[in-house]
């Protein structure tokens, strides 16, 4: 009588063990897929991208990167002056960006009275939430007459004649152009900064800070020999999420930069960038060759990220070698 | 037997209404492509379904966009600022005809000078708009604008950055003034501004520079220059007389061009009427000269009939130019080659 109802018990157990593992196998599999088909979509794009591309890479050859010519009416195209808008500005940007989040971060974690993080901690998060056309919209109609009339001539009284730089602010001062753009773009990413270099100077343990405290530092000696050393690579991660950010922001550039294809060396004159072009030409652009320059300016757009990502991810690793964390 | 014979028949004469109704509602039809045309075939379309109920979906895409999808065969109708040539029409059996048109005007932001207060032919237009004329106070302006107190001010120009078909009727009319704008900056959607430019994205965009920007010289559409209350420049047309841009200027072009050509398209600008404005452009509609879809054709010619007849005084609120009368019946007779 027993046996029949044993062997049922161990069937049971069985099928559920059986059931279990299937379930455990379905759930690894359904994960993978997920995982494989962003990496699909990665390789898929690239692709679909170099296709697109590839009437144009063939008719200028690796010039199309050197050469600052781009000329619809007579079908000759170079992404020079384009590469050169989108570095500049992002460059520019962080410039002024890392050292203003920097000091944002360091109030919020360090010198700020406690009633007050909150409330500015949330504010600073609510301006990464501002949609870039916004930022475009008051860029063009509130930021740049106002950089025309009050900020460029003085700029230009004061370091126009200065050899070397003053090449940089020549030109009538129009307000839309490089720098403006660049000064856009830094307002929009200073809340990704600073709230990531908030997070992970948080994570700095108290026994570390009070005992530099308590042998005498001042809170600059703090931030210096333990804050820093602590976070180094979350913030290059967070300066890094800061210029993939600057690099392919779309609107709100395209309405400040001034959108003229060339180089110039003036930081005030306009120019334009990768992501703008493509914004401004896609929906008319000539079939031919056109329209595969502007994918092709897509690709080296998606290498250009890709290469800072590359170059992050380096420098972090070797920041954590070092640190031996 | 005879009522239930009767009643049958009834409902099956019921069933046959509802199912022409059903079809009559079905024939939606969905066009794409000019962004300059978007505001009045969208307007069209809320009049024409409120009197005929069915719908006319029409998105702008751009109209090398709009071309794209006719001949990819993915739209019912399409809208195109720059009309197609016979070849093209023949190859792909499409009919072309106009159904509003526009002008492109100049605008400017010059202190001390009021609208219409500044003159200027094509070829000065053309120095100016290639980079040859830097000043305002430069010798071949000033010899236009006797008794004009011109600044000494740099010339900056705002041009539209995105690929446009006010872009393409500009460039057009300024290259047929000079060879050597034709040469430097060329003709087209897109084209190659001197270095002393600033792009602006769609016309509010260049409206935007050139209201800020003291020194400006730009161009725009009529209807967005009304809008945003801009400073016109008077321009000297074919016929030898300096023109404001105007509604009526714009229909004076049209009335002294010759439509009956394939296509419906002759050349608008610089036309020889007295009081014509130069810079006169119409947006266009492909269809199919024979559809898959016969209710779907049908619609398309009723949407156009309707709105050409009943439609004119929406497109003059909106700033379009409404065709004159003569060309609305051409269109008519061209739309029959729709099956």
């Amino acid at each position: 009588m027993s046996e029949p109802s044993a062997s049922s018990e161990i069937d049971l157990h069985a099928r559920q063990v059986r059931r279990f593992r299937l379930q455990d196998m379905f759930f690894h599999h359904s994960t993978k897929v997920f995982a494989f088909v962003v990496l699909a979509a990665l390789v898929g794009i690239l692709v679909s991208l170099a296709i697109e591309a590839w009437p144009s890479l063939k008719t200028f050859g690796p010039a199309f990167l050197w050469t600052d010519v781009w000329s619809v009416p007579d079908d000759r195209f170079g992404a020079l002056a384009a590469i050169y808008g989108t570095v500049t500005t992002s460059i520019l940007a962080l410039l002024i960006a890392v050292p203003i989040s920097f000091g944002i971060a360091l109030f919020l974690t360090e010198t700020c009275p406690v009633w007050l993080r909150r409330p500015l901690g949330t504010a600073i998060e609510l301006l990464a939430g501002i949609p870039s056309i916004v930022y475009g919209i008051w860029g063009l109609f509130v930021f740049a007459p106002l950089f025309a009339e009050h900020i460029q001539p003085p700029l230009q009284e004061l370091l126009g004649d200065v050899p070397l730089v003053g090449g940089w602010f020549a030109g009538p001062p129009i307000g839309v152009g490089i720098l403006a753009a660049s000064i856009v773009l830094s307002l929009m990413i200073i809340p990704f900064i600073a709230s990531v270099m908030r997070d992970v100077f948080e994570t700095v343990p108290h026994v570390l800070k009070e005992s530099a405290y308590g042998v005498g530092c001042t809170t600059w000696e703090v931030t210096r020999h333990i804050v820093l050393p602590f976070t180094r690579v979350g913030v290059i991660g967070g300066i890094m999420l800061g210029l993939g950010r600057a690099l392919g922001e779309t609107m709100a550039v395209t309405f400040v930069i001034g959108n003229a294809n060339r180089i110039n060396g003036s930081l005030f004159a306009p120019g334009t960038s990768i992501a703008s072009t493509l914004a401004n030409e896609f929906g008319e652009a000539d079939p031919g060759l056109h329209i595969s320059s502007l994918f092709a300016l897509g690709l080296v757009l998606f290498v250009i990220t890709f290469i800072v990502l590359a170059i992050s991810r380096w420098l972090i690793s070797r920041s954590m070698g070092s640190e031996g964390l | 037997m005879i009522t239930i014979n009767k009643l049958a028949k009834g409902s099956l004469a019921v069933a046959m209404g509802l199912a022409f109704s059903v079809s009559a509602l079905a024939a939606d039809i969905t066009g794409a492509g000019s962004t300059f045309a978007y505001a009045i075939y969208t307007k069209w379309a809320e009049g024409y379904q409120a009197k005929a109920g069915s719908k006319v979906n029409y998105q702008g895409i751009g109209s090398s966009g709009g071309v794209k999808q006719i001949k990819a065969k993915t739209v019912d109708f399409a809208g195109s600022d720059a009309p197609l040539s016979e070849k093209d029409l023949d190859e792909a059996h499409l009919v072309q005809f106009p159904t509003v048109m526009g002008g492109v005007t100049i605008v400017m932001n010059v202190p001390g000078i009021e609208s219409g207060k500044l003159k200027l032919d094509g070829v000065t237009a053309a120095d100016i708009f290639r980079g040859a004329i830097t000043k305002w106070n430069a010798p071949a302006i000033a010899k236009l604008n006797p008794g004009v107190k011109l600044p000494n001010l740099a010339i900056t120009i705002a041009n539209r950055s995105d690929g446009s078909g006010t872009t393409y009727a500009f460039s057009n009319y300024l290259a047929k003034q000079s060879p050597a704008f034709m040469r430097e900056v060329g003709a087209g959607n897109t084209v190659n501004w001197p270095a002393n430019s600033v792009g602006g994205k769609g016309n509010p965009g260049v409206a935007a520079n050139v209201e800020k920007i003291k020194g400006t010289i730009g161009y725009v559409d009529f209807s967005d220059a009304v809008k945003n209350h801009m400073k016109f420049v008077m321009l000297k047309n074919h016929a030898g007389n300096f023109i404001m841009p105007s509604q009526k200027s714009v229909a004076d072009a049209a009335a002294g061009a010759n439509f009956k050509v394939r296509g419906m398209a002759p050349d608008l600008l610089d036309q020889s009427a007295k009081n014509a404005w130069p810079i006169t452009t119409a947006t266009f509609v492909l269809a199919y000269e024979k559809g898959a879809d016969a209710a779907k054709q049908k619609a398309v010619v009723d949407f156009f009939t309707w709105s050409l007849n009943n439609g004119q005084k929406e497109a003059a609120e909106l700033g379009y130019v409404a065709l004159p009368p003569s060309v609305v019946k051409m269109v008519e007779a061209e739309m029959k080659n729709i099956k």
